[in-house]
């Protein structure tokens, strides 16, 4: 199982790289989706030898990541009739390169890093680095809610990996929590998203500027 | 008992959504707070239950914090019962039931002896505050509560990326990875010290954003301005030092590792740099709500620039959470008042409050010289304790810019205040239907005079709790 590791994690990269080059919502938020999935199969994939628990992590992650959450986004699309995001703050060829270089040198940084031996050499490290960078990118640049709150996502799945490191050290019930705020959290922007809509009939973010000094 | 402190708000607040009367829900809340406040006695003044492998516990530090939180929150909600009578357009079921899931998230955020558990406590804080921030149900208000979900959620996004990395620095130091506090503290020796840098600096910031510091400060003026006042005090007074007990409890990991130095640099960089940017923005403020967020952000800056001189800045810190909470309660409450009988928030159309609201009026203008560090209230007491530990460790150049801060704040912020509490209201103001009446004035007294006594006489055996939180952060085992 551990030898699926590194080529899964890697598909978790191109997704990130997918996400940053997209415009069209659906797509991003199905890419986001996909990498949930990715997340649940490689939690499956860390562990040695088979365990209640860590498939109980599996379902419920490939559920609240893959299921619920784009389920929600994508209803939300649905409802606003929105297909694009359309000029972000940052293009989306320089937003890619900028993701590329990222992912380029948290490849490099990862090796300078003092690791417990068990991870010198690998990829785990650095892609938990570079999804997290991907995230920010995504949520800082563009201007709808939606891809915002999908940005947050991805930002929240390389923090995932980088605990995938620690999936001994931490107590599943911590784990299951982390997941039901990650969802709630979600459910609540949703939420939001919902009123934003039918304030300003768009989900712009340029709308939400009236409080400044 | 400790969870059950942690149950029964949610409870009442399952119990809130069911009650259909708009008038009688509210008088949950201070049923909740008292019971809350009951509670709080009983566990403080019983025998302490013993802390191995519990995952909520009392030590020094979190024994201060739940005393003053349930304090707060009562007063609060006794407040809340006379405000949200006063609101019956706007429907108040959420509004209730997240107050009191809030209560009840905060607890066990302050409880938590598990790293884990203590971020999912104050994740769900901010979930559950989210509600509490959109009761007006208004553009503006909904743009405020974005932005402090999606800040918060940042925030709170790199703090787990920051408690994961300080779980890595305890697995490469090869010890065995439990996240109790109390055992990380422990074998604090033992972390890996590179894991162990970039693990605070993230929960600093993590952590430092829900408290508000600059520059990850930009939610609060709008948070803090949008949502109904005694909001405000409970987010300035309760959620911000949940998340500075929070970084106490990083720091304290960092001095039981002999690796505090840098941490301690950070701290009073950041501190004075809050403090500044604070001071900018409440000079020429024209809405007065937003000047109390400002407010918060300089305290704040304030309390973690004591906590990095150390010593006697670290107790002066303490007591000034107590002394900031009670005056933010003060001035957020006497804000509120002030609000619903002008109608506005701006400058430009509230003057004269202390003839439109006598006793309102008084005491905002109180709670302002309180705030500002005049004596005899307590703000005075524990900045200039902390004041006294910086200069006694030589650096005449930090303790020059606290002070000139400071007056810098106190000259900004008086312009504000004077200019609503002075002259004559105006005539809509004078026709407005607001009274002051008993639940909407009797907590704000209560706030001041606890803020007067705790600047001419700390009692003794908080002076003595305050002392051994002190000696507790920054023990070396």
């Amino acid at each position: 199982m551990h030898s699926l590791v590194a080529p899964l994690l890697v598909l978790v990269l191109l997704f990130n790289l997918f996400l940053l080059g997209t415009s069209r919502l659906q797509a991003v938020v199905n890419a986001s989706a996909a990498q949930g999935v990715l997340l649940g199969v490689l939690t499956l994939c860390m562990h040695e030898g088979f365990n209640g628990w860590v498939v109980l992590i599996t379902l419920v992650t490939i559920l609240v990541k893959g299921v619920l959450i784009p389920g929600m986004l994508l209803r939300a699309i649905r409802d606003a009739a929105i297909r694009r995001e359309i000029e972000p703050f940052i293009g989306f060829l320089p937003c890619l390169l900028l993701g590329a270089l990222g992912t380029g040198a948290s490849l490099i940084f990862a090796r300078t890093l003092p690791l417990a031996p068990q991870h010198v050499g690998s990829l785990l490290v650095p892609a938990a680095m570079a999804t997290v960078w991907s995230g920010f990118l995504v949520l800082t640049t563009r201007r709808k809610a939606i891809n915002q709150v999908v940005g947050y996502l991805v930002l929240e799945n390389g923090i995932y990996i980088m605990g995938l490191t620690l999936l001994e050290a931490m107590p599943f019930m911590v784990e299951m929590g982390v997941l039901l705020d990650l969802f709630v959290g979600i459910f609540v922007m949703g939420i939001i998203l919902n009123h934003i809509r039918r304030e300003f009939s768009s989900l712009d973010t340029t709308h939400l500027s009236a409080l400044k000094e | 008992m400790l969870l059950a402190q942690v149950l029964f708000p949610l409870i009442l607040g399952g119990l809130a959504l069911l009650i259909r009367s708009n008038t009688r829900r509210p008088l949950l809340l201070p049923i909740g707070g008292a019971l809350h406040l009951s509670g709080t006695c009983a566990v403080l003044l019983g025998r302490a239950p013993a802390l191995e492998d519990a995952w909520l516990g009392l030590d020094p530090l979190n024994k201060i914090v739940l005393a003053f939180l349930s304090l707060l929150f009562f007063l609060c909600s006794v407040y809340a019962r006379g405000y949200l009578v006063q609101r019956p357009d706007q429907p108040n079921r959420i509004f209730t039931a997240s107050l009191l899931a809030f209560l009840g998230m905060l607890t066990l955020a302050v409880e938590a002896q598990h790293l884990g558990l203590m971020w999912v406590a104050v994740e769900a804080c901010t979930l559950s505050s989210a509600p509490l921030l959109y009761f007006n149900q208004n553009p503006r208000s909904l743009e405020a509560t974005w932005k402090y979900m999606l800040i918060g959620s940042v925030g709170i996004a790199l703090a787990l990326l920051g408690s994961y990395f300080l779980a890595y620095s305890a697995l490469h130091g090869g010890m065995s990875t439990s996240l109790f506090f109390r055992d990380l503290v422990r074998e604090a020796p033992k972390l890996s010290h590179p894991w162990l840098r970039a693990a605070f600096i993230l929960l600093f910031v993590g952590y430092g954003t829900k408290m508000g510091l600059a520059p990850m400060h930009s939610w609060k003026p709008d948070a803090y301005g949008e949502a109904p006042g005694l909001v405000g005090a409970l987010l300035a007074g309760g959620l911000t030092t949940c998340a500075f007990l929070a970084v106490l409890r990083f720091f304290q990991i960092c001095c039981a590792a002999h690796d505090v130095a840098f941490a301690r640099s950070m701290m009073i960089a950041l501190g004075l740099f809050s403090m500044a940017v604070a001071a900018v923005f409440m000079v020429r403020q024209r809405d007065y709500k937003r000047m109390l967020a400002y407010s918060s952000v300089e305290h704040m800056g304030i309390l973690v620039l004591g906590v990095g001189i150390g010593g006697l800045g670290m107790f002066g810190s303490l007591l000034h959470m107590l002394n900031n909470g009670l005056t933010k309660g003060v001035l957020f409450l006497a804000a509120a008042n002030i609000h619903r009988a002008y109608g506005s928030k701006r400058i430009d159309d509230v003057s004269g409050a202390i003839r439109r609201l006598p006793i309102t009026g008084a005491l905002f203008l109180a709670g302002f010289f309180a705030i500002t560090g005049s004596p005899p209230f307590g703000p005075f007491f524990s900045e200039f304790t902390i004041l006294r530990a910086t200069i006694a460790g030589g650096r005449y150049w930090i303790a020059g810019l606290f002070l000139l801060m400071l007056f810098v704040v106190f000259v900004g912020m008086s312009s504000t205040v004077f200019a609503v509490v002075q002259g004559e209201p105006s005539a809509k103001a004078s026709a407005s239907s607001y009274k002051d009446n008993f639940f909407t004035v009797a907590p704000i007294i209560a706030f001041l005079s606890l803020v007067l006594l705790l600047g001419v006489y700390v009692p003794p055996p908080l002076d003595h709790a305050l002392r051994q939180a002190a000696a507790f952060i920054e023990m070396h085992p």
